[in-house]
């Protein structure tokens, strides 16, 4: 028992450890493949260390190791340490096995990298472990908030690893700034409810919460300003515009970061801390409008890109909506079970795009075509991929996002559940659209879209193959484990927090099907012709295609409010601030040039003055008083 | 001899003294002005030192005589210094300082 915290700790402290060899020891990270592979070792023990953790789990307990950190004057600030559970360790082994297999995929997928940027890549991706795992483990809002802004800045580091290109640049910064602007209110609320009730610590709050204690009556502004930073990381509406530009980073990024674990980080800490949320029932009202509606409009964006990646993307946030939608039900452990299986399987997806992108040279789904003869694995893998997501039954999505679908129902969140149906036909709309397209007919417009990165060289869809083994063997692994989840789940099906009525069943599955029959219908069959269905929805596609205008929004409200703010501000401080103390310096120094004059360097004149000033001097002193 | 008429002499050179150092026009003479002026103050001592019966009055002149021997030492020195350089010794044209 007492050594699941151990456990978990040294798979916390194995990536920190490759992250400082890799960081301090210079000629280690430039030499490129030996720095891949310490880092790789070292996230290979940590896998071991998370599923030894979550072995020796014992059920409703949770093993704490603290080390004091701020220490004040009555005791303890706050401090450092593991919380280990089996909540959190399950998620561990999810970040850590991710993690691993990413590593092991960058290898072949970045083989072509320079060594010393190769050796940079690895170090960023060691410490993104680390702060990822620190965040999981997190006992107080302290760690956890530091940890959490750890994995923003690998975020940042890793979408902007190809920094020579501007756009590339660019999108690093957005994700940076628009996670930012979440964080600041997360910032917040945290401080607030530690001045509200003295502790950081989760275990310290939970039993405030079992007690029913006064300080946490009446939360709802602070607890507002927590999901704030979690609506920022986990890129729900409308701090969803960052994450589709973070698909400029390198693909098995996309696939660690932007799928399985980083953006998943607001939907744990919501789950976390839900014991807090459930004191303001109002609150998580918002949480859940907010999740469904992001999930429905991520998904009609999906429905029109071109580019795979950003399929992809807008589908990740169209899933944290779902998980979102089922913690603002009520029921967190909901949204959680969808938060572990979607992880494999977006990282299935993203990493199976990979191998699609690094063979055929593009992002664009039109100038793929016809891959499932030449690519056989990568269609088979990938397909696994988006029946999960789909939801068919015996894949890994479909158990956790019928129990989603259930939770809002239950929840009594009955326009929000409507949403998520329709979301979800959407969903296997959009990822048969793209199988069909990419995997099947032949390439329609060759370089009509974006270039990938220019590593690759001339290859196209006609002379595409599977990957080499280091990212086909990663791919049978995530699809295997999606289909033993999914396989697993329906032997024994786990334990519900709430009675769904039996028709959901039914339902998640015929919308599932119902969209893949249309995009049978549209795409291979040619049934509806898809430049109909895009004139009959022309105002639709068109918004869908501007990102609903978001974007050209908060640009707007850049350049007015931000812009416009400084422009004043710049006045103010030009005009007054500085007017004042040049009026101030300008005194100064025409009372400084008038007095200059008394000095005319004549050694007699000043002995006038000596003998004038004695001579007054003595008459003041022989004044009659 | 009364003490008065020490000090009404002592007054008097210390006036013309000043009147030296203020109105001459050659560094050579305002640095006499200041002889002048110290001598002064030398006969004050050495009367109010007789008038006392105390001896110290007198130690004191005997240090300003050599200190004021230093001083004129020094001062000619920079009066021939400087007349080297600006090629004249008037103190009206001698203004670097004007501000």
């Amino acid at each position: 028992m007492a050594a699941t915290g151990d456990y978990a700790l040294w798979a916390w402290l194995a990536p920190g450890v490759s992250f400082l060899l890799l960081s301090l020891v210079v000629p280690l990270r430039r030499s490129g493949r030996p720095a891949a592979w310490l880092s790789i070792v070292f996230s290979a023990g940590a896998l071991a260390g998370a599923v030894l953790a979550w072995r020796a789990t014992v059920p409703d307990m949770a093993r704490r190791i603290l080390w004091e950190w701020i220490p004040v004057e009555d005791g303890v600030l706050t401090s450092v340490g593991v919380l280990a559970d089996a909540d959190s360790t399950l998620m561990l082994i999810l970040v850590a096995l991710v993690s691993f297999l990413v590593q092991v995929y960058s290898l072949g997928y970045l083989a072509d990298e320079p060594p010393p940027s190769l050796g940079r890549y690895y170090a960023y991706q060691s410490l993104f472990a680390f702060s990822m795992m620190g965040l999981v483990l997190a006992p107080n809002f302290v760690q956890l908030f530091i940890c959490w802004e750890l994995v923003g800045l690998c975020s940042y580091l890793l979408i902007g690893y190809w920094y020579q290109r501007p756009e590339v640049a660019r999108a690093a910064v957005k994700a940076f700034w628009v996670t930012k602007a979440g964080d600041v209110g997360f910032l917040i609320g945290i401080v607030m409810l530690w001045s509200r009730t003295g502790t950081f610590d989760f275990s310290e709050l939970f039993e405030m919460a079992q007690g029913g204690s006064d300080a946490l009556t009446g939360l709802g502004l602070v607890m507002a300003f927590i999901y704030l930073g979690a609506a920022g990381k986990s890129a729900q509406f409308p701090f969803h515009i960052w994450l589709p530009d973070a698909m400029e980073g390198p693909t098995p990024v996309s696939a660690l970061i932007h799928a399985a674990t980083m953006v998943t980080a607001g939907v744990y800490m919501l789950f976390r801390a839900s014991f807090l949320f459930e004191q303001t029932p109002e609150v998580l009202h918002a949480v859940g409008w907010i999740g469904a509606f992001t999930a429905l409009f991520a998904a009609t964006m999906a429905c029109v890109q071109a580019d795979i990646k950003r399929v992809l993307a807008y589908s990740t946030v169209s899933q944290l909506g779902y998980m979102m939608a089922a913690i603002g039900a009520g029921f967190a452990s909901a949204g959680f079970l969808h938060l572990l299986t979607h992880g494999v399987f977006k990282a299935l997806l993203f990493l199976g795009a990979g191998a699609i992108i690094h063979a055929v040279g593009s992002n664009d789904i039109f100038a793929m075509g016809g891959l499932a003869r030449r690519m056989p694995q990568t269609f088979v893998v990938f397909l696994i991929g988006t029946l999960s997501l789909t939801g068919i039954p015996f894949f890994a999505g479909f158990f956790s996002k019928e129990e989603i679908l259930g939770a809002t129902w239950a929840g009594g969140l009955t326009m929000p559940f409507a949403m998520l149906v329709l979301a979800a036909f959407l969903t296997a709309f959009y990822m048969f659209r793209v199988v069909f397209i990419a995997f099947f007919g032949a390439p329609v417009a060759a370089a009509a879209g974006a270039p990938a990165h220019g590593a690759h060289g001339a290859h196209d869809a006609a002379h595409a193959h599977d990957a080499p083994a280091t990212m086909t063997v990663v791919l049978w692994v995530l699809g295997l484990l999606a289909l033993a989840i999914g396989i697993g789940f329906a032997r024994s099906y786990p334990e519900s927090e709430f009675v769904a009525p039996g028709w959901i069943t039914p339902l998640a599955i015929g919308v599932a099907v119902g969209g893949i029959a249309l995009a049978t219908a549209v795409y291979p069959l040619r049934w509806i012709s898809p430049e109909w269905l895009a004139r009959r929805l022309s105002v639709l596609g068109e918004a869908a295609h501007e990102r609903f205008w978001l974007d050209d929004f908060f640009a707007l409200v850049y350049r007015i409010g931000i812009l416009g703010l400084s422009r004043i501000v710049g006045w103010i401080d030009r005009y007054i601030v500085d007017g004042i103390l040049n009026v101030l310096s300008a005194w100064t120094l025409t009372a400084g040039d008038r007095l200059r004059r008394i000095q005319s360097g004549q050694a007699q004149d000043y002995i006038y003055g000596v003998a004038l000033g004695v001579l007054l001097l003595m008459v003041w002193m022989r004044w009659p008083r | 001899m009364t003490l008065q008429a020490y000090l009404t002499l002592a007054a008097m050179l210390f006036c013309i003294g000043l009147f030296g150092v203020m109105t001459r026009r050659n560094t050579i003479g305002i640095l006499l002005g200041i002889e002048l002026m110290l001598n002064a103050v030398n006969i004050n001592l050495v009367a109010f030192a007789r008038y006392h019966g105390d001896v110290s009055g007198m130690v004191f002149t005997v240090f300003t005589i050599c200190i004021t021997v230093a001083e004129v030492a020094l001062g000619l020195a920079l009066v021939i210094l400087i007349y080297r350089i600006r090629r004249t010794a008037v103190a009206d044209h001698l203004d670097l300082l004007k501000g």
